[in-house]
């Protein structure tokens, strides 16, 4: 049976992300605009003899973090300050604080990693110090103490982002973590409408952070996933994702103006495999109809579709036969992830902020890299940015274990 | 928000099941030998295929037994059932093996490890063993994830008016991850909701935020008592004994930023 369509649907106030195209949404909406990619060859740490492009931030390691938060401090943290000093965000967030009290302001935040990479050091330094004897190769080598400096709860446990977030806001409601991989930071966006529908919270700060690590970087290495070529969602020749990191954020309230309305959300699970996707695409039909449903609006009202778009060779032609079964081949439809790489807990959100930018600025974001398109796909790619008019757009987000999420944005009422 | 709890599953230090915990709250039942090792790591889920069921880790073999219990005491088709997966830091173990790993300088990490460490990785097994397209989140609030685990489920259910199977679980870490994270034994809980009464419900829940709250109501079972310093999800013990005794009306929790007050009802 069709979801009915939602009696409540979330102003979205406004949002900030902040990615490998730059700080904030000016610099991401001109690097947007203009095509011009972030991505760049790995030169992260031990990572860069991976031979693969990432989507760093610049300039995250040099994010001072509050005395008073001094056990935060971690990159993922470092990133999630960043992402939160742009746009005047916190201020909008203080003033919802002053109208409804900090009870009843939630905070939802999806990541996938969180601060592991302290913990990759902690290990690799207690490591180091031991007086190691000579380990066969393969074998997880004797780990001692970890140092003193190291603090699992504010940095690599996955509510530290949520918990640091929610401390630096003043905030006192609903907050949570949600770490579904890469349909986390999408998640939040449904948690979020049902904690307002519910009277849980009267706003909710949503968002997604995730950043750099050598677990994703190896991780996706050794399944064979990580392309040596920058990620070229949708063409014949692409070879597999390219990683990025970013931070953002978003605010959903009941009854306010703001920059467009949370009109619907679906969620559904492939129940096919843990990392790969159900090859017919049977799990993002479910949400992608599901979010139409509970948005009340029909296929053909959509403008412009989001893709999740990896770049791996399953997720681009699995996504694309499904969006066609829905929508159609006319559907206007790009991946973004050669922009800012696939940000893993962060791409709900990036890829959430880029189609509230394609609604308020009445345009189609570019499918990147993309040289020759992949005659299995019959999708309508969009290769080259240009003006549309646009009342909806959607975005896909899918990750591990075959957990999915779409939703739908709408103009203003 | 008001949902009604269909099915319980428990395990923990001295608790096998849901039954022996009934037993001890209503009996003040001695524990199940407290001090042995606990069997929860031979656990063979019988819903995954061979290879997966082989492979499972702690975790996965806690979440299973967990959830297995009620599926095999249901009649409920749980391809249907949306599922919210609550861990306050998922599987400390392969973690360890990740960054013990990346310490080396081969830095191979196996593919299976590496979906094995995603945080819904239990949640993931479980839809492929129920095969459901059901929505799944899992979460955490780390020393909070039960409340919140639990207010999360009761919300979804009731907005989303599904039945919805809460399944929270921590395990123990090793050394060394051990000094940084105290949690000094397994527990898990798994909690069936539905939006409307069956004739299963055994109680209604009436999740609610109160500014009224100092600490978690406290624990009546003295034997049990121990369990909540050793293990975060414990903290559902008090409700689990207001489901089983059936005599309190309401019980709380204090979270680190809101009061929770969830009323009971028969």
């Amino acid at each position: 049976m069709p979801a009915s369509a939602l009696k409540v649907k979330p102003v979205i106030l406004d949002f900030t992300l902040t990615t490998a195209l730059g700080t904030g949404k000016g610099a991401n909406l001109d690097k947007l605009s203009k095509e011009i990619s972030g991505l760049s060859p790995c030169e992260f740490h031990e990572a860069t003899r991976l031979d693969t492009w990432t989507g760093e931030v610049k300039g995250v390691e040099d994010v001072e973090i509050p005395t008073s938060f001094a056990r935060y401090a971690c990159r993922n943290n470092k990133l999630a300050l960043l992402a939160l000093e742009q746009d005047n965000f916190s201020e909008k967030v203080k003033s919802l604080v002053k109208r409804h009290g900090p009870e009843r302001i939630g905070v939802i935040i999806g990541t996938s990693t969180s601060g592991i990479r302290q913990t990759e050091q902690a290990y690799k330094e207690s490591v180091d110090s031991q007086q190691a004897t000579g380990t066969e190769s393969g074998e997880a080598p004797r780990v001692g103490s970890l140092p003193d400096w190291y603090h699992y709860r504010e940095t690599h446990n996955s509510h530290s982002v949520s918990d640091f977030v929610t401390r630096i806001l003043g905030l006192k409601g609903y907050s949570l973590t949600i770490s579904t991989a890469c349909s986390s930071s999408a998640k939040v966006f449904a948690t979020g409408a049902r904690a307002i529908s519910a009277g849980l919270c009267d706003a909710v700060v949503v968002g997604g952070v995730d950043s750099l690590c050598l677990t994703t970087l190896f991780g996706f290495n050794s399944l064979q996933l990580v392309s040596h070529d920058v990620c070229r969602p949708c063409d014949a020749n692409r070879k597999g994702i390219s990683i990025g990191e970013a931070g953002g954020f978003a605010i959903l309230t009941r009854e306010q103006e703001g920059v467009a309305t949370l009109m619907g959300y679906g969620e559904s699970a492939d129940a096919h495999h843990m990392s790969s996707p159900h090859p017919e695409g049977k799990g993002a039909r479910l949400c992608m109809d599901e979010a139409l449903a509970k948005a009340g609006v029909g296929a053909g009202q959509v403008g412009y579709l989001n893709l999740h778009g990896t770049g791996t060779n399953a997720n681009d032609e699995s996504e694309c036969k499904a969006v066609i079964d829905i929508f159609g081949p006319e559907i206007p439809c790009s991946s973004t992830k050669g922009f800012t790489g696939h940000t893993l807990g962060a791409c709900g959100i990036v890829e959430s902020a880029f189609s509230l930018f394609a609604l308020t600025e009445q345009f189609l974001p570019a499918n990147l890299n993309l040289v020759t398109l992949d005659p299995d796909i019959k999708a309508n790619v969009v290769r080259e940015h240009r003006q549309e008019k646009l009342s909806y757009t959607m975005t896909n987000s899918f990750g591990f274990g075959g957990n999915n999420c779409s939703l739908v944005f709408g103009l203003p009422s | 928000m008001k949902v009604f709890v269909d099915a319980i599953s428990v395990y923990g230090q001295g608790i096998k099941d849901w039954d022996a915990a009934r037993q001890i709250f209503s009996n003040n039942a001695a524990i199940d030998n407290p001090d042995s090792e606990l069997n929860q790591e031979r656990y063979q889920p019988s819903t995954l295929p061979r290879n997966e069921r082989r492979r499972a880790t702690n975790l996965i073999r806690l979440a299973f037994q967990l959830a297995e219990s009620i599926q095999s005491g249901s009649a409920l088709d749980f391809s249907k059932t949306a599922t919210v997966f609550a861990s306050s830091g998922g599987d400390y173990q392969v973690m360890d093996l990740i960054c013990s790993i990346l310490a080396t300088d081969e830095k191979f990490i196996s593919p299976t490890h590496f979906h094995n460490s995603v945080h819904n990785a239990a949640a993931g097994y479980w839809g492929i063993a129920t095969a459901s397209h059901e929505s799944s989140t899992t979460v955490s609030a780390f020393d909070d994830t039960f409340p919140i685990g639990l207010l999360e489920a009761c919300l979804y259910c009731s907005v989303e008016q599904k039945q919805t199977l809460l399944v929270a679980y921590d395990i123990k870490p090793d050394f060394p991850l051990s000094e940084k994270r105290h949690i000094t034994a397994p527990f898990g809980t798994a909690i069936l909701l539905q939006p409307i009464q069956t004739r299963d419900s055994l109680v209604a829940l009436n999740p609610g935020i109160s500014d009224n709250v100092d600490s978690d109501t406290e624990l009546g079972s003295e034997t049990l008592r121990p369990l909540l310093a050793g293990n975060p999800i414990a903290r559902a013990l008090p409700l689990l004994e207001a489901i089983a005794v059936g005599d309190a009306r309401s019980v709380a929790y204090k979270t680190e930023t809101l009061g929770l007050t969830i009323d009971l009802v028969s």
